[in-house]
């Protein structure tokens, strides 16, 4: 069987409209920034009868321009998922096949689209967001590596091949290329975007290290915040010998380079000293403290309603707790086989806990930052005169106050997070070699890069667009708290 | 401001401390020693040549003790080994045990041996920031200007065309790390298979002799990364700048655009940029590690590297030494400058 094109039947009408488009769209936007030096722009004038007119500059006229190219490359692209949806499979070449491999995606997608668009005035803040199209720009683009990173991961919709398994014929092989042996025009009939050097399907492997990262970088964030927090709300409310302490040893965290941090804290020797388990001990310890005193504090003067809810969340949480961090064959081991229900692969646990541990300090500034402004509010001085303990009035009132940038923050931080995935796959760090996860794969694809741009690449977009979207919901977010 | 400095460096002087003896205990943890051992010596030893190993060479005294000789506090080890040859950690190859100084830490400028090079620390660590300082060099002459102009032209008129494109393209940048970018980078730019073959893969050629063609892409690379933060805080404060009194007075007396933003906003909009720039440092130590190794340039960062997957213990502290001051000595001078530049704050 031959070999797909990239567009196949689109290539002669969608191709060359698409080129135009593109050329057209830079052109008109560097005309226009190099217009707004020059000329004036068009000037607004009242009529005697109160319509507004307005003059029409060629600033205006390339900003009509930008528009107009901007809708006909959105058009194109969906040109190119519809048709690569609704015509058969391989006609409409690579583009339409990873279109309909993506299905599922474009379906979940639209749903959730439409539910939020049609019921954002009762959202929130999450509503808000379907206002500014930066944020909804954004959002589309995380949504899409959730969903592939669900669907493909767990439910094995998406890929069409096992990402482990090598065909033989097929190394280094260029996209598109036809498998051995198949005969019929199927998914799963080609390498959609070629073969690695060990002759595993590039394509399939990108949508599992989807998985790997939508996995590991927004738990590891949420721990970062819970460590964060936890410090920084005490260190900035108390102030004095507390707060330079802990400043002191977030400073000495952050005066460490990132990767030093990593290669002495990732690499298989350090790793059988059980340190990582220690510090999966005191770290994952943190979200239970913070539950206890969240519920403590509020509930204390109804100590029987106290108990109730103490026991609902920290009972579960306990045992999951004692459960992630004991590990069979390592220092730790307290728990029983019997109940020690599921193990996180160690080198899961490894990466996570040295990525929490790197992110936790940002976090614990930012906080302590926010309480000391917070703190001389006048509603906490309310409070403090009401008589509530200082443990109430960090977590009920200025934690609360402080979510905005805290949110914003948090969209930052998971897409710095995956960064830092891939920084240690990149070095080989943590994760097994034969991972599918995208910082590992560009670190394999690197070798022979000058020769086969295809398995490193892939990987490579696919992170900066999922980073890239995060930014864009944090800047949605931001733009939209702020207009409150 | 001389008791501010002068206690600044004593936090300095502590956190260097703390920092270089974590690198030290982790790097001493025995799996780490055991590892060297089998390197250095056979790779088949048994469990107790291992150790008779490590205690003849000094490895296996107390913690404290090892790192007070590191930094020169505590004379230097003097151990007859099991072996009958006595070994004196202050002693070059050469030199008689009798005639080594007593103590030997970096506090005498010893910064000890490499492992891995088989050459002194302080000689290798000083060629290759050498090496890394001329890469820094470049990379600053094009971020830094970048970045400013970005976040002035973007700042200067908020919420114009001309903003949100320079801000989107800021924010993409920092979205992409560098492996990414590089990655990208050397596709279109330099793959021999389909791309415009205009710039070189590697830069090693370019330690010696860099030109153009070697050593933009991975100047490029760094600088990019960098750009985009430091161009979002310029666009901060240059539209905060942009909307005090004092621009709206000279606007309207009369003052012309170019002039406003040239001569009334933008001293007062480089005072923020210039703390981020010193603060972006250790990150940019990060996209130095990956870029050189990227690249295979072989600067400070592939030393790091080499270091730490190698547990090259002597190397690694040295490398940690020199980053974290480079790290604390950023801030300090980010904190000084900052007194220095903002007239308000060296006034009163």
């Amino acid at each position: 069987m031959e070999q797909l094109t990239w567009t196949g039947a689109l290539s002669g009408y969608i191709d060359p409209a698409l080129l135009v488009l593109m050329i057209s769209l830079v052109a008109f936007i560097v005309a226009q920034i190099a217009l707004s030096f020059v000329t004036a722009p068009g000037a607004v004038s009242t009529n005697p009868d109160g319509t507004l007119n307005i003059t029409r500059g060629p600033q205006e006229f390339a900003g009509v321009g930008i528009k107009i190219a901007f809708t006909g490359i959105v058009l194109c692209l969906l040109g190119y998922i519809i048709l690569g949806v609704v015509m058969p499979y391989g006609s409409t070449g690579i583009v339409g096949a990873i279109a309909k491999q993506f299905l599922p995606v474009w379906i979940a997608l639209i749903v959730t689209y439409v539910l939020s668009i049609t019921f954002k005035r009762r959202l929130g803040l999450y509503g808000k967001l379907f206002d500014s199209p930066i944020g909804m720009i954004g959002f589309g683009l995380v949504m899409f590596w959730v969903f592939t990173a669900v669907l493909g991961g767990p439910l094995d919709l998406i890929v069409t091949h096992d990402e482990l398994s090598q065909v033989s014929g097929l190394k280094n092989k260029t996209p598109g290329m036809a498998v051995p042996g198949a005969s019929e025009m199927i998914p799963g009939a080609h390498y959609l975007l070629g073969g690695d050097t060990l002759a595993r399907d590039v394509f399939s492997r990108v949508v599992k290290g989807a998985w790997v990262v939508v996995q590991i970088a927004p738990l590891a964030t949420i721990f970062a915040f819970m460590v964060g927090i936890t410090l920084g709300l005490p260190a900035g409310y108390y102030g004095g010998k507390l707060d330079t302490f802990l400043s002191f040893l977030a400073n000495l965290i952050l005066a460490f380079p990132v990767i030093l941090l990593f290669y002495l804290l990732v690499t298989p020797e350090i790793v059988a000293t059980g340190l990582p388990n220690f510090m999966a001990l005191v770290l994952f310890l943190f979200p239970l403290i913070f539950v206890a005193v969240l519920i403590q504090s509020r509930f204390y003067t109804e100590p029987a309603k106290r108990t109730r809810i103490m026991a609902a969340w920290m009972i579960p949480m306990i045992i999951v707790y004692l459960m992630i961090v004991s590990q069979k064959g390592t220092v730790i081991n307290i728990l029983p086989q019997a109940l020690d229900r599921f193990d996180i692969p160690g080198g899961i646990l490894v990466v996570f806990v040295s990525v929490v541990f790197v992110n936790s300090p940002t976090v614990f500034r930012i906080v302590r930052g926010l309480t000391l402004d917070i703190k001389t509010r006048d509603y906490v001085a309310a409070a403090q005169t009401r008589g509530e303990g200082p443990w109430y009035i960090m977590l009920w009132e200025i934690l609360p106050n402080a979510r905005g940038p805290l949110i914003v923050d948090f969209c930052l931080r998971i897409g710095y997070t995956t960064i830092l995935l891939g920084t240690l796959g990149f070095f080989g760090l943590g994760l097994p070699p034969e991972s599918p996860d995208w910082g590992s794969t560009i670190n394999e694809g690197r070798k022979l890069l000058s020769i086969y741009l295809h398995p490193a690449l892939p990987p490579a977009l696919s992170l900066l667009s999922l980073v890239l979207g995060l930014n864009l919901l944090a800047d949605g977010l931001r733009e939209e708290s702020l207009k409150d | 401001m001389g008791l501010f400095i002068l206690r600044r460096l004593g936090v300095m002087i502590l956190t260097a401390l703390c920092l270089t003896f974590i690198v030290f205990f982790l790097t001493n943890l025995f799996p780490n020693l055991e590892k060297l051992a089998k390197n250095q010596a056979n790779n088949r030893m048994s469990d107790a040549d291992v150790v008779t190993w490590l205690g003849n060479r000094g490895y296996m005294d107390p913690l404290p003790l090892k790192y007070g000789q590191w930094l020169g506090v505590v004379p230097g080890y003097v151990i007859e080994g099991t072996d009958g040859t006595t070994r004196a950690r202050c002693a070059s190859p050469q030199q008689a045990v009798e005639d080594a100084p007593t103590f030997c830490g970096i506090l005498q400028g010893e910064w000890g041996n490499s492992t891995v090079f088989k050459d002194r620390v302080g000689d290798i660590v000083s060629t290759r920031l050498g090496l890394t300082g001329k890469l820094m060099f470049f990379v600053m002459l094009l971020m830094v200007p970048g970045a400013l102009l970005l976040g002035v032209l973007a700042g200067m008129r908020e919420g114009s065309r001309t903003d949100r494109t320079l801000s989107t393209f800021s924010i993409a940048t920092t979205a992409t790390p560098e492996y990414v970018s590089g990655v990208i980078f050397i596709a279109i730019f330099a793959s021999s298979a389909v791309g415009l073959k205009w710039f070189k893969g590697t830069a090693t050629s370019a330690m010696d002799d860099a030109t153009f063609n070697n050593f933009f892409l991975p100047v490029l690379t760094i600088a990019l990364y960098g750009m985009g933060y430091i161009a979002r805080m310029t666009r901060a404060s240059m539209t905060e700048v942009m909307t005090a009194q004092y621009i709206r007075t000279a606007r309207l007396k009369g003052v012309s655009f170019p002039n406003i933003v040239m001569k009334h906003a933008l001293r007062n909009a480089l005072i923020a940029p210039f703390t981020v720039i010193m603060l972006q440092f250790p990150w940019l130590l990060n996209g130095v590690v990956i870029v050189e190794t990227l690249f295979n340039y072989k600067g400070f960062g592939w030393v790091l590297v080499q270091a730490a997957g190698n547990n090259d213990i002597e190397l690694l502290l040295g490398v940690s030494v020199v980053s974290v001051i480079v790290v604390l000595v950023t801030q300090l001078i980010s904190d000084i400058g900052y007194v220095f530049l903002n007239p308000r704050i060296r006034i009163s």
